[in-house]
């Protein structure tokens, strides 16, 4: 089981990196949409991605749970490193969670069996378990009176909280988000952004595309600007908002600030 | 004039009714295989390899576009000719018709699901993989369910349409429901009455698969309404 562990060359294994992609580059086609990518998440970092429209930010973090594949690079998490092989796909999958811009629950089963679903037909989990343990997360983002109710008898908000909690049923160390609030009416967006807030105060590892700056400022390590496929540049927050090193960046930052 | 007796004698006569059991049979034969093999063609039609969505496409256009009596009487005159298997004893009217209306059937399931199967989206896929599901499991899961709920309508007009085609199966002496009323009016010449009967027939069976159909749309719209 942990061969591919040992063969990652790291000491202990609180010194790797949750997540490390390095050199990567990928092409749809002809066009090359991320270009020479470098990027380490740590153990606990909280990485806020932003940039313009079509910059690449979903396509990097897609290509983090091999959602899409990059070309040429390396994208190794905790110690894995992804190829086609579907034996490490599985495990990095299963200790990476995500988040998307439009929930992606699944409509026909209900909220409960959303949040089971996986555990039983991947962990192989009995239904007791497997219920007990989504009524533990559903209740942790809020709504376990909604158990058994369909996705489309809730709200944007409600339904965002019950993805984070899909995910989170299958206990990840590295959760992904993808724009979680921006398919979200403004008055939705707290609710969620609240529930992101928890997850860091826990320590989870977490890359998030998001133009939310005050959850940036609020929880990132750090915030990676990204432009045309390449990253622009990255710092801590508050010195990335407040002194922007790139013409790009302050541009961006500029548009999103006023 | 119409003899009343007459047609109710034959509604409840045994030939009738095992006529109907015969149309009945068939008829969920060929939709039990056609719709296995059918989401088996519709979910490959948007393969990433061209050869694969070609042959399906050729396989949709040829059966679609043949119509079910040249299907038939090619199958149960055409095929024993190609091949010595074909002139064995298995080789029955049933056989032949099961398989003729089954090519047929297939060719037009396979084009209602692979519609329904893309209208799922990919984020529904996209949302199970990152959940670390594998393929088949998204497939049977995830996919299958919600692609059923779209084509369920459009599934059972096809079942409706599917059970009255097989009356075309009288040409090659198939004994279901048409055949055995013809027989009847061969020696009594009572028209009226036996189409009646067998025209009761139809429209009980038609009428069960309506109510079944509002049942199982119900059934799957849960979470929809
Ligand atoms: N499946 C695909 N096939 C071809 N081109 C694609 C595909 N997916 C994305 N692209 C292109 O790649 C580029 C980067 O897309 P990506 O979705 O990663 O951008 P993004 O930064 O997430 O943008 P947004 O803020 O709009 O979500 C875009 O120009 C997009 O048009
Ligand atoms: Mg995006």
């Amino acid at each position: 089981m942990n061969t591919q562990m040992k063969t990652a060359g790291t000491s202990t294994p609180d010194a790797r990196p949750a997540i490390q992609v390095a050199g990567v580059n990928k092409w749809y086609g002809g066009f090359q949409v991320l270009k020479g990518i470098d990027l380490t998440v740590n153990k606990g970092q909280r990485i806020v991605i932003c940039g313009p429209s079509g910059s690449g930010k979903s396509t990097l973090i897609r290509c983090m749970n091999r959602l899409e594949v990059h070309q040429e690079g390396s994208i190794i998490v905790n110690g894995i490193t992804l190829t086609n092989q579907l034996k490490r796909i599985d495990r990095v999958r299963s200790d990476v969670g995500m988040v998307f811009q439009h929930f992606n629950l699944f409509p026909h089963l209900t909220v409960l069996e959303n949040c089971t679903v996986a555990q039983r037909w991947v962990r192989k989990l009995p239904k007791k378990q497997a219920t007990e343990i989504a009524m533990t997360y559903l209740e942790r983002v809020h709504i376990p009176e909604k158990a058994d109710k369909y996705p489309g008898q809730l709200s944007g908000g409600q339904q965002q909280r019950v993805a984070i909690a899909r995910a989170l049923c299958m206990n990840p160390s590295i959760m992904l988000f993808d724009e979680p609030t921006s398919a979200l009416d403004p008055e939705m967006v707290k609710e969620v952004l609240d529930t992101m807030i928890s997850l860091a105060a826990d320590g989870m590892t977490m890359v998030c595309v998001t133009h939310e700056m005050n959850f940036a400022r609020e929880v990132a390590s750090e915030v990676v600007f990204m432009d045309g496929g390449q990253i622009i540049e990255r710092n801590r927050p508050d010195i990335l908002f407040s002194a922007p090193q790139h013409e790009r960046t302050k541009r961006f930052l500029g548009k999103l600030l006023h | 004039m119409f003899q009343f007796d007459l047609f109710l004698q034959a509604i409840f006569s045994a030939p009738l009714f095992k006529g109907a059991l015969l149309t009945i049979g068939l008829s969920l034969c060929v939709m039990g295989v056609s719709l296995v093999l059918g989401m088996g063609l519709g979910s490959v039609a948007s393969s990433p390899r061209p050869a694969v969505r070609w042959l399906v496409t050729l396989y949709v256009w040829l059966f679609r576009g043949a119509p079910a009596l040249l299907v038939l009487l090619f199958v149960w005159n055409g095929l024993p000719q190609i091949s010595e298997v074909f002139r064995a004893g298995w080789f029955t009217p049933f056989v032949a018709a099961f398989l003729a209306l089954s090519l047929i059937q297939i060719a037009y399931l396979a084009e209602i699901l692979r519609s329904a199967f893309a209208a799922v989206g990919r984020g529904q896929q996209e949302g199970a993989a990152a959940l670390g599901m594998h393929r088949w499991q998204i497939f049977v899961v995830i996919t299958m369910p919600q692609a059923l709920r779209i084509a369920v309508p459009a599934l059972m007009n096809e079942f409706i349409s599917l059970l009255k085609t097989t009356s075309l199966a009288t040409v090659i002496s198939l004994k279901e429901l048409m055949t055995v009323s013809q027989f009847a009016i061969a020696t009594s010449f009572r028209f009226l009455e036996w189409y009646g009967a067998a025209l009761v027939y139809y429209l009980v069976i038609v009428s069960v698969l309506t109510l079944a159909q509002n049942r199982i749309e119900h059934f799957l719209a849960r979470g929809y309404r």
